[in-house]
């Protein structure tokens, strides 16, 4: 449905006009990758800088630490994404865990009003920019790191990509983008009124990155 | 109350600059994002390596468009985005009409598009007995005062933190005066949050079109964006048809010359690729994606290689927050959808010269926006070539309502001006003459001494001096 013979017409006028020839621009290569501590410092200085906080779970398992940024964050109820985690189970004292496995159509009301956090895994970082990658809707639904007041996501330190650019060298997007590929630099913010900032306009007010060796 | 016009130009004008409270909003804000912006291109060499990339990109891309219009269609297709054309802000209002309708939409929930605004799409919404509601902060502040955007990047700079608390007492059930700027926000988010859930059609606008991949890129720190296009079962894009780019590489340093030149930040918090609506096996995302492209003047400006460098604009706003004259008269008085030294050069296309003639004129020629903008539009060139159309002077009229800025005094004064000083000998009697009757300079010289002092030859001209002198050391 377009209006009546409008893309013609606009292709038309287009094509009528004087041509040019621009080469196509010849861009640096990515930046030689650093190593992993190098990125991984780069990645926690960057996405600290955007409000968010990144802890090291990587000497303890996540889940003890998850728990203690449940307890410390007051966090009552807690969603899963589908896919499976191991060894999460509920724990003493922890947060009701709800899992986000069906269509969103039947989540909408618990996701929007009863959730108090998130938990999503990412598929990688950009470390120039302080950059969280969720690549995959299917496993990771996308409103699960947009909706609930708190983000926890985690986060395999040696996933970083040096940059953007890196990181569409390395990756398969080129030849298949996601139906949606979602970039996060820390918590949902505005400087709306008066250029004064404020975090949780629409999305989380927190975003914890827990780093983990594997999940 | 009269919303300001472009041909109202200089009422607007006088309107703005007898109030301090609006200036000082504006001076304020300037310097906030002019000192963010600074610090992130501390290295000039590299910026302007950057920026000769970020110009090249546009460049190609513009070189190509037809062809990678076409490209971007079929791939967006393969994905299921569904692609809808308007020649006219008019053919577009009426297709999101449709779609909102056909999804059984009674109200739009909008993410910030600049494109929106330029084809009023609120008000067409509105006839149709369909409601539109903005999610971007700044944007819902404009629309529940019943104003528009001042600025393309922060839409409420005009308003004090008062004026919004007073606004939302008076406007939003249930909430009392607060001035806390993280209350305001709180009360715009659970407004707004309920909205998101239960509304069937999300709209938003497109920062970049990548055709090899059929995907719509958006760059937003609030997460409205991301809401309007992932929760509501139907998402409408719309974006001119010059946002588009060939290939995935293009993306990331326009990227970068987008959220450092707009609001000084290395990354936006979020940046969402869209190639599509929800897949077999996908749990949310929105079931149908559709993309509507718009020209609206924009293939008029393409038919000239110099008014295409129009076009390269990436609607990051730097050039109207370096803007001396932007900054002391704010977005409001320009009277068009995108104000600023961008606006005074993408407007003419859109709304043809007669209405922008005063537009082209309000510049101080200071080269500034030039300066600053990250994809190296030329602004002040381009300002003076619409100068030109508008006057009439120039070879070839290539924009509707060239020559209607012409005013006959001026015209037939800059002629017999060059005239003159093409003629040596008469120039010579004319200054003798006018240089002894400088008594006789008249006080009021129309609206030349509304603001400043009368002009008046000097005692003896130059050359009769420097003759003078010539005689006195060389004799």
């Amino acid at each position: 449905m377009s209006a009546p013979l409008a893309r013609q017409r606009i292709l038309a006028r287009l094509r009528a006009a004087p041509p040019q020839d621009i080469p196509a621009p010849t861009l640096p290569l990515a930046p030689m990758p650093a190593s992993d501590e190098i990125r991984l410092d780069q990645f926690r200085r960057g996405i600290e800088a955007f409000h968010a906080e990144v802890i090291d779970a990587r000497q303890r398992t996540w889940q003890t630490v998850l728990a203690e940024v449940c307890a410390a964050k007051r966090i009552g109820t807690l969603m899963l994404p589908p896919a499976d985690l191991a060894d999460l189970n509920p724990w003493p004292g922890g947060p009701r865990l709800s899992r986000f496995d069906r269509p969103i159509e039947m989540h909408k009301a618990e996701l929007f009003d009863a959730i108090d956090a998130g938990l999503t895994i990412a598929d990688g970082a950009i470390a120039d920019t302080g950059t969280l990658i969720q690549a995959d809707p299917r496993r990771m639904p996308r409103t699960l790191s947009l909706v609930p007041p708190i983000h926890i996501c985690l986060l395999d330190p040696r996933c970083i990509y040096p940059s953007l650019q890196g990181a569409l060298a390395a990756t398969p997007w080129k030849q298949a983008m996601p139906s949606n590929l979602i970039f996060i630099s820390g918590p949902s913010k505005t400087a709306d009124i008066q250029q004064t900032m404020a975090y949780g306009a629409h999305g989380p007010r927190e975003l914890i990155v827990l780093l983990t060796a594997g999940t | 109350m009269n919303a300001p016009t472009p041909i109202r130009f200089h009422a607007n004008v006088r309107g703005v600059l007898a109030n301090p409270v609006l200036r000082a909003s504006f001076r304020g804000a300037m310097d906030f994002l002019m000192a963010r912006r600074a610090a992130q291109f501390p290295a000039a060499d590299a910026f302007e390596a950057l920026r000769a990339q970020g110009e090249q990109i546009r460049q190609h891309s513009l070189a190509r468009l037809p062809e990678l219009l076409e490209t971007l269609e079929a791939n967006l297709q393969r994905n299921g985005i569904q692609v809808h054309w308007a020649e006219t802000p008019l053919q577009a209002c009426r297709l999101i009409i449709d779609l909102a309708t056909r999804a059984g939409g009674d109200l739009v929930v909008k993410g910030k598009s600049m494109v929106s605004e330029e084809i009023e799409l609120n008000h067409a919404l509105e006839a149709a007995g369909i409601g539109a509601l903005e999610s971007d902060m700044g944007e819902y502040i404009v629309q529940l005062a019943g104003e528009k955007p001042s600025h393309i990047i922060m839409p409420a700079i005009h308003k004090t933190k008062e004026d919004i608390a007073r606004l939302f007492a008076d406007k939003v059930p249930g909430v009392d005066y607060t001035d806390s700027v993280d209350e305001l926000i709180q009360i715009g988010r659970r407004v707004l949050r309920d909205k998101f859930r239960d509304t069937r059609v999300g709209l938003s606008g497109v920062n970049i079109a990548v055709a090899e991949t059929g995907t719509l890129c958006l760059v937003e720190n609030e997460g409205n964006g991301r809401m309007c296009t992932t929760v509501p079962d139907v998402h409408i894009a719309i974006t001119g048809i010059e946002k588009v780019v060939a290939r995935l590489e293009h993306v990331p340093p326009l990227l970068t010359l987008l959220t450092r030149s707009a609001t000084g930040q290395a990354a936006t918090t979020y940046f969402n690729w869209i190639s599509g609506p929800r897949r077999a096996g996908e749990l949310d995302g929105p079931r149908e994606v559709h993309l509507v492209l718009l020209d609206n003047g924009r293939s008029g400006a393409y038919a000239d290689i110099r008014l295409r460098a129009t076009l390269q604009c990436i609607r990051c706003g730097a050039c109207m927050n370096h803007c001396p004259v932007y900054a002391r008269i704010g977005g409001h008085a320009y009277g068009t959808t995108y104000p600023g030294p961008i606006g005074q050069i993408v407007s003419p296309h859109m709304l043809g010269l007669e209405a922008t003639q005063d537009l082209v004129t309000a510049s101080s020629l200071c080269g500034a926006c030039g300066e600053v903008c990250p994809v190296k539009i030329p602004i002040p060139d381009l300002l003076l070539q619409l100068r030109q159309q508008s006057q009439g002077n120039a070879a070839a009229p290539l924009l509707p309502g060239a020559g209607r800025g012409r005013k006959a005094l001026q015209s037939i004064s800059y002629q017999l001006f060059a005239w003159l000083y093409a003629r040596p000998a008469l120039y010579r009697l004319f200054s003798f003459v006018a240089t002894r009757l400088r008594a006789f300079t008249p006080a009021r010289q129309g609206v030349w001494t509304g603001s400043r002092a009368p002009l008046r030859p000097a005692a003896r001209s130059l050359h009769e001096r420097m003759k003078s002198r010539a005689g006195e050391s060389c004799a």
